[in-house]
């Protein structure tokens, strides 16, 4: 479900004066909205699946131009447009559509920068079904809502192409420093925000490139590395520098940060720890991690080795334990290195899968394998130690818990062998430990969490805001954009009223 | 990017790497690592940090030639850039007074258990040295470890040393001579070095701690390439270690996951040979 949220006033407001605008009423009466609905929602071209199943290229073609303008009349530009309370960065998502529809792509890309400066991650990773297309009223309506996510990366697909990159007016610098730790979607955008508003941003990043979950976790085939690189150059041109192969906690503190000028943190350093079941032989090799599967893969490119040094094991049958995206990427991932049966293991049924709905149709197309409501509880291996096989259990679905899914239950006697040779544990992780450890200050939850107050994402350290997996423990890439437009809000105002403080 | 000051042959098939790193030499303790990667195709492998220099603002490591990113390591110059140079990695060795300590180095952990002897020594504990080596063409920074150390052996299997034995039996004998008692063990080098010294010392008790060198990716905890098996439970190398009790880790584990790719570094070193020498 997403966030309850009420549309502050503010927005409110700049809604209201956008949808009175002449252009927009014009357009608004030009069809019908009766005649708006008869228009079918239209197909994402895709790649057929036996071809794409072979190969690391993006899945997902794009809408053309005369399709968006469609799907963009479908809009009904309503007064009060509830899809904006869906969006976790409050994208003014009725006027880009429109501008849509009016043909003017490029205003359009503009619209969405307002909010967020990473739209072409968006319109591609985003679960729009759980998020604004959840509460379209078209959806109300028809049962099918407006394809804003693909209209969204339709925009940010053609400023690229067109090489017409906008550039928005940054403020006069402020003289502030600002450090941002860890290049992932927080952290770039609040990078983003905090740049435009005129402070001098540094991103610290650990790994060699940019992009955090972007870069090691999504694989090719759902976000090109192009898109994501495009939208770093954007940082740079907002004047955002990046500081690559520094860990913050290790390679300096943020007390030693605090002597270098800088006056304002924020901490996106994700999540670290995989989480393993702690079951038999999960040490075993020919078992890895979601996180060093798609690391080795992604950020590695094992799939292109031995062009790239680093290995990936191959597998003939790859089983994936779990049922979110991360399951899906690795078990797509599996296939694409040659899996004859590429096979996801997942304790709960299909309803209860947390993955976006268009990632396991797509997954289906490709010829992955379902096994619900199964859980392995050992795994066996050869004589080189190397995994040949995993025991499972069945389950039943109990009452609810308190993730408010049904919980799985396991059925006695129901075990069973599965033959596999590659088995990818993705169940999660657990929050980076690397920055609490090295500020003992910090507040931290049960699990290793940063606490924050949610108002403004800082955390027990005044200045030291927080956002993301580091704070969530396990989220989505949109609600750590969200946490980050949250949280550069809060600094440029902390940064501001220390300059007041100073001249008073 | 991280300029080379030196990288030098110091015994057939062991290098020095001296590398510009300011943040990491101010930083880094006995013990520690760096992840490094040669160029944009490479790995990321980690190498143990042999010494530093804050003046300088050097880092020096020690690593052996094993796979296709060891092999251009090897190649690099004076004044090249290393594209990644992380760290420092890793908890810092434990370093306490305890009495004496017996500090075993082979191979590449011969660089890298100086630092940790100097350490040892400069607690006010009697430091005694053992290094193997399978001969002594392959020895290299003896003077520097007499330095910091009370007492100094070598273990070596050709006739050049009168002490030809493994490390093993000459550790035990250290062990036995001595009058007053050993009260610990720290050793650097192959895992079969580690486990032969963990194995001759379980029968005396002696707390012994291996610094473990299992495959890595990220090296900062984000994978789970590195994990072990210590006591029964799982730990990440790269930040529960890379130090651990050698009576309780769990070496056949180890040492099977660190093959877990030798037919891909043969083929990938042979698609490197061909690519650089067509």
């Amino acid at each position: 479900m997403p966030e309850k949220k009420e549309i502050p006033m503010e927005l409110k407001e700049r809604l209201k004066c956008e949808y009175d605008k002449e252009w927009r009423s014009n357009l608004r009466k030009s069809i019908s909205a009766k005649e708006r609905m008869k228009i079918p929602r239209q197909k994402m071209p895709q790649r057929d699946p036996e071809e794409r199943n072979k190969d690391f290229n993006e899945v997902n073609l794009g809408l053309q131009e005369k399709k968006a303008k469609l799907e963009a009349a479908r809009c009904l530009d309503c007064a009060n447009p509830t899809c904006v309370s869906g969006c976790p960065v409050s994208i003014d998502i009725p006027t880009f559509i429109k501008l849509v529809e009016k043909g003017d792509f490029i205003q359009s890309a503009r619209k969405i920068k307002e909010a967020n400066s990473l739209p072409g991650i968006c319109g591609r990773v985003c679960p729009q079904e759980s998020q604004c297309e959840l509460l379209c009223n078209l959806k109300k309506a028809t049962g099918i809502p407006v394809a804003i996510g693909n209209l969204e990366r339709f925009v940010s697909d053609y400023e690229m192409t067109c090489e017409n990159v906008y550039i928005p007016s940054i403020a006069s610098p402020t003289g502030h420093k600002v450090a941002v730790i860890g290049a992932g979607p927080a952290g770039l955008t609040v990078a983003g925000e905090l740049a435009k508003k005129g402070h001098y941003v540094t991103i610290f990043e650990a790994l060699h490139l940019p992009g955090g979950v972007l870069i090691y976790g999504i694989p090719e085939f759902r976000l090109p590395k192009k898109v994501l690189m495009t939208e770093v150059e954007y940082l740079k041109k907002l004047g955002v520098e990046l500081r690559m192969n520094f860990i913050v906690g290790v390679t300096a503190t943020i007390d030693d940060l605090k002597k270098e000028g800088y006056k304002a943190f924020f901490i996106g350093s994700g999540a670290g720890l995989p989480n393993f079941m702690r079951i038999h032989g999960e040490n075993l090799i020919g078992i890895y991690s979601a996180n060093e599967y798609l690391t080795r893969v992604n950020l590695m490119k094992g799939y292109a080795f031995p062009e790239y040094d680093t290995p990936v094991l191959h597998g003939k049958r790859v089983a994936v334990i779990g049922g979110g995206n991360v399951a899906l990427d690795s078990v797509r991932t599996a296939k694409r290195l040659g899996a004859e049966q590429a096979i996801i293991v997942y304790r709960r049924s299909r309803v209860e899968m947390p993955a976006r709905v268009e990632e396991v149709n797509h997954a289906e197309e490709e010829g992955i394998e379902f096994h619900f409501l199964t859980v392995p509880i050992r795994y066996i291996g050869n004589e080189n130690g190397h995994v040949k096989a995993m025991e499972c259990i069945r389950m039943e679905l109990g009452e609810p818990d308190a993730s408010g899914r049904r919980r799985p239950i396991p059925v006695k006697g129901s075990e069973f062998m599965m033959e596999v040779d590659l088995a990818v544990v993705a169940i999660g992780q657990s929050p980076n430990p690397l920055i609490p450890k090295s500020n003992p200050n910090l507040k931290t939850g049960k699990w290793g969490n940063i606490e924050v107050d949610w108002e403004t994402m800082e955390t027990s350290m005044k200045g030291v805001y927080a956002g993301g997996d580091i704070v969530r423990g396990g989220a989505t890439v949109i609600l750590a954009m969200g946490d980050g437009r949250v949280a550069a809000s809060a600094m440029d105002k902390y940064l501001r009223q220390s300059k007041k403080r100073k001249k008073a | 990017m991280a300029k080379i000051l030196r990288r030098e042959r110091l015994v057939p098939n062991l290098h020095l790497l001296e590398v510009h790193a300011p943040e990491i030499a101010k930083r880094c303790k006995p013990g520690q690592f760096v992840i490094v990667m040669p160029d944009e195709f490479g790995e990321r492998i980690p190498l143990t940090i042999a010494d530093w220099n804050i003046e300088k603002a050097s880092v020096t490591s020690v690593f052996l030639v094993v796979g296709t990113s060891t092999h251009k390591l090897s190649l690099m110059k004076q004044g090249d850039d290393i594209p990644v140079f992380v760290g420092p990695l890793g908890k810092p060795v434990d370093i306490n007074k305890c009495g004496t300590v017996l500090c075993v180095g082979g191979c590449y952990g011969i660089g890298a258990i100086y630092p940790v002897a100097r350490a040892f020594k400069e607690a006010g504990n009697k430091v005694i040295t053992l290094l193997d080596v399978k001969a002594n063409y392959l020895l290299y920074w003896e003077e520097k470890l007499k330095s910091v150390s009370d007492e100094f052996h070598i273990s070596s299997r050709d006739y050049y040393y009168d002490c030809k034995d493994f490390v093993q039996h000459i550790l035990k004998k250290i062990v036995k001579d001595k009058k007053e008692s050993i009260n610990q063990v720290f050793a650097i080098g192959c895992t079969y070095l580690m486990y032969a010294c963990s194995q001759a010392t379980k029968p005396y008790g002696i707390k012994t701690m291996v610094s473990l060198n299992p495959i890595m990716v990220d090296g900062t905890g984000m994978c789970g390439a590195c994990r072990v098996s210590v006591g029964g439970e799982t730990k990440f190398t790269c930040v529960d270690g890379p130090d651990f009790d050698g009576h309780l880790v769990d070496w056949e584990e180890l040492f099977a996951r660190r093959k877990s790719y030798f037919d891909d570094e043969i083929q990938s070193l042979c698609y490197w040979e061909k690519k650089i020498f067509p």
